[in-house]
C-alpha cells in the first residue's frame, strides 16, 4: 500500500470572474520514506495541491489518502514548512516555536524541550534555542520552522518552496542540510519548488505540472546517487528534461 | 543607549524647566494677584503640606481606585468581546453598530444622565470611567485579532492546536502589538475621565474633586498642587507601566513595528 495516495483531485476557485479549473485530475502516488518533488511554473496549482495534501483546503473531487486513511483536515501525522519566514511565532524562541507542536500534544515541559533541542542540533541551531526570530536570519528561521514541523514525530513532511526567498549560496546549504535530515529522520517528504535543480538535487521522483488547469503532466525518477554533484553531467542531463519537459528550455535545439 | 536615555531625558528636562521658569517669571511679575497665581515655592509648600498631613495621598488613592476599577472592567469586557468580534462575524455585526454609535458621545456628558440614575458617588465615576475607557480596548483589540498573521493561524492548526490553544497561545500574543496600545489608550482616557467625572459626581474625594472644590475658596495652589500630582501619575504610569509592558513584550519579539504600521 502507497503511504501518500492522491486520487483524480479536481479543485475549482471561486473567483470574482467565475469559477476557474485550478486543478484537474490530479494523481499520484508515493511509497514511505520517499522524497517526491512537485515542480511547475507560478500558477499551475502546485501549493494549493499541498495545501489540499495537508489539509488546509477540500478539493472538490477526488482525495488524498495517508496510510490508508482519507485526508479530513489537517493532523499531526504531517508536519507543514512555508515559505514565509513569518510563520514562526515571533513571541515565542526557536525553543519555544519547536516545541509549539508537542505542548499540543500534552507532552511535559521538560520532555518536550529536550525533544525540541534535539530537534534544533538537528539542523545545526542547538545555540539559537533561547534567540527569537526576529534575531536569526532567513536561513535560520526556516531551519527552525523545519525543526518545529519534525518535533511532533509527524511521518510525512510537507514543504511549501522553504528556500525560495533565501539567497542563493544560502539556499544550497540550506539543500544539503534538508537532504541530511530527511536521510536521518527517513521521512516521506513531499516538496513544492519551481526551481528545477533544486528538484533534482533533493527528490527521489519528481512529479512535473502544467498550468490553466493544474495538471500532472509527468513523473520522473532521478536515478543518481546521493549525495548529488549538482555539476555533473547526469545531474545537469536531468535539469535539461525537467527544463524541457516543462517548457522552457532554450528554444531552437 | 544609556547615553541615548540620557540624553532624552535631558530634553525633557529642558522642556520642563523653561516652561516652569516662564511661568515663575510671569507669576512675579505681579500682573496677577498672587491668590490666582502663586509662585512656584507656594506651589510645593501647598504640596508638600498635603503630602505630609496624608491628605494629597487619600485623594490620589480615591481617584486611582475609580480609575483601576474602570479601566480594569473595560479590559475585562473589552477584550474578550474585542476578541470575539474578530473572530465571529455575527458578534462583529452585533456589536460594532452599537460601539459606532456610542463611541462618538463623550464620556462627561454622560455624568447628569447616571447622576440621575445612580446618584453622586463612586458607582458614577467608575461608570464614566468605564464607558471612555471601553471603546478603545475594544475597537484595538478587534483591529489586533484581525491583523494577526493567517500563517500562525494555519501553522497552529497544522501543529494540533485547538480552539482554546488559538486563543491563548496564538491570538491573544499575535494581537498584543494592538492590545498593548489599546490598554495604553484605554488608561489615558480613563485618566482623563475619572478627573472629569470626579469634579461633577463625586462627592467629597479624588483629585479632581479637590480642584473643584477649591475653585469655591480660592486655593489655587491647592488646584496646581493637585494638577501636579494628576500629571505625576498619568506619566509615571505611562512610561513605568505600559513602557516596561512593551519592552518585555513586543520589543523583545521585534513586534514593535507590525504595530506601527
Amino acid at each position: 500500500m502507497p503511504h501518500i495516495e492522491a486520487r483524480d483531485i479536481s479543485l475549482i476557485y471561486d473567483t470574482p470572474g467565475g469559477a476557474v479549473p485550478g486543478l484537474r485530475g490530479v494523481s499520484f502516488a508515493m511509497e514511505a520514506s520517499e522524497f517526491l518533488c512537485i515542480v511547475g511554473p507560478s500558477g499551475c496549482g502546485k501549493s494549493t495541491l499541498l495545501n489540499i495534501i495537508a489539509g488546509f483546503i477540500t478539493p472538490n473531487v477526488g482525495e488524498i489518502r495517508i496510510a490508508g486513511q482519507p485526508v479530513r483536515g489537517s493532523g499531526m501525522d504531517r508536519g507543514v514548512v512555508f515559505q514565509d519566514f513569518a510563520q514562526l511565532f515571533p513571541w515565542r524562541t526557536a525553543l519555544g516555536n519547536v516545541a509549539f507542536g508537542l505542548e499540543m500534544k500534552g507532552v511535559p515541559k521538560a520532555e518536550r524541550e529536550a525533544t525540541a533541542l534535539e530537534q534544533l542540533r538537528l539542523v545545526k541551531l542547538e545555540h539559537f534555542a533561547k534567540s527569537y526570530p526576529h534575531h536569526l536570519s532567513g536561513g535560520m528561521q526556516q531551519r527552525v520552522a523545519i525543526a518545529r514541523a519534525l518535533a511532533y514525530n509527524p511521518a510525512v513532511l510537507l514543504m511549501d518552496e522553504p528556500f525560495a526567498a533565501l539567497d542563493a549560496l544560502t539556499r544550497d546549504d540550506m539543500q544539503r542540510l534538508l537532504a541530511d535530515v530527511w536521510r536521518t529522520t527517513r521521512k516521506t517528504v513531499i516538496y513544492v519548488t519551481h526551481n528545477v535543480a533544486e528538484a533534482v538535487y533533493l527528490a527521489d521522483r519528481v512529479v512535473v505540472m502544467t498550468p490553466h488547469p493544474g495538471t500532472v503532466k509527468t513523473e520522473v525518477t532521478i536515478k543518481l546517487p546521493r549525495p548529488r554533484d549538482p555539476l555533473s553531467v547526469e545531474f545537469l542531463d536531468y535539469q535539461k528534461e525537467l527544463l524541457r519537459l516543462l517548457g522552457q528550455d532554450a528554444k531552437g535545439h | 543607549m544609556i547615553a541615548d536615555r540620557a540624553r532624552s531625558l535631558w530634553r525633557g528636562a529642558v522642556t520642563v524647566i523653561v516652561v516652569l521658569a516662564i511661568y515663575e517669571a510671569v507669576a512675579r511679575s505681579g500682573h496677577f494677584a498672587p491668590a490666582l497665581m502663586p509662585t512656584l515655592g507656594v506651589v510645593l509648600q501647598t504640596l508638600l503640606g498635603s503630602l505630609l498631613d496624608g491628605s494629597m495621598f487619600e485623594h490620589a488613592a480615591a481617584t486611582l481606585y475609580r480609575v483601576l476599577c474602570g479601566f480594569g472592567l473595560a479590559v475585562f469586557v473589552g477584550l474578550p468581546l474585542g476578541v470575539l468580534m474578530g473572530r465571529f462575524r455575527p458578534v462583529e455585526n452585533f456589536v460594532l453598530p452599537l460601539a459606532s454609535a456610542l463611541m462618538p458621545i463623550p464620556s462627561l456628558a454622560w455624568i447628569p444622565v447616571f447622576i440621575l440614575w445612580l446618584g453622586l458617588g463612586n458607582a458614577v465615576t467608575i461608570l464614566i470611567v468605564l464607558y471612555a475607557a471601553l471603546f478603545p480596548m475594544l475597537l484595538n483589540t478587534w483591529s489586533g485579532v484581525r491583523a494577526v498573521n493567517p500563517i500562525w493561524l494555519r501553522a497552529a492548526g497544522a501543529m494540533g492546536a485547538n480552539e482554546n490553544a488559538l486563543f491563548w497561545k496564538v491570538i491573544i500574543p499575535g494581537a498584543s502589538p494592538f492590545i498593548i496600545a489599546g490598554l495604553r489608550q484605554s488608561f489615558l482616557r480613563a485618566w482623563v475621565a475619572v478627573i472629569g467625572a470626579e469634579m461633577l459626581a463625586a462627592s467629597n474625594f479624588g483629585l479632581g474633586w479637590v480642584i473643584f472644590d477649591a475653585k469655591e475658596f480660592l486655593n489655587t495652589d491647592v488646584m496646581l498642587s493637585s494638577l501636579i500630582v494628576i500629571g505625576f501619575i498619568g506619566f509615571v504610569t505611562e512610561r513605568l507601566v505600559f513602557g516596561s509592558l512593551e519592552r518585555a513584550t513586543i520589543y523583545r519579539w521585534g513586534m514593535a513595528q507590525a504595530a506601527k504600521t
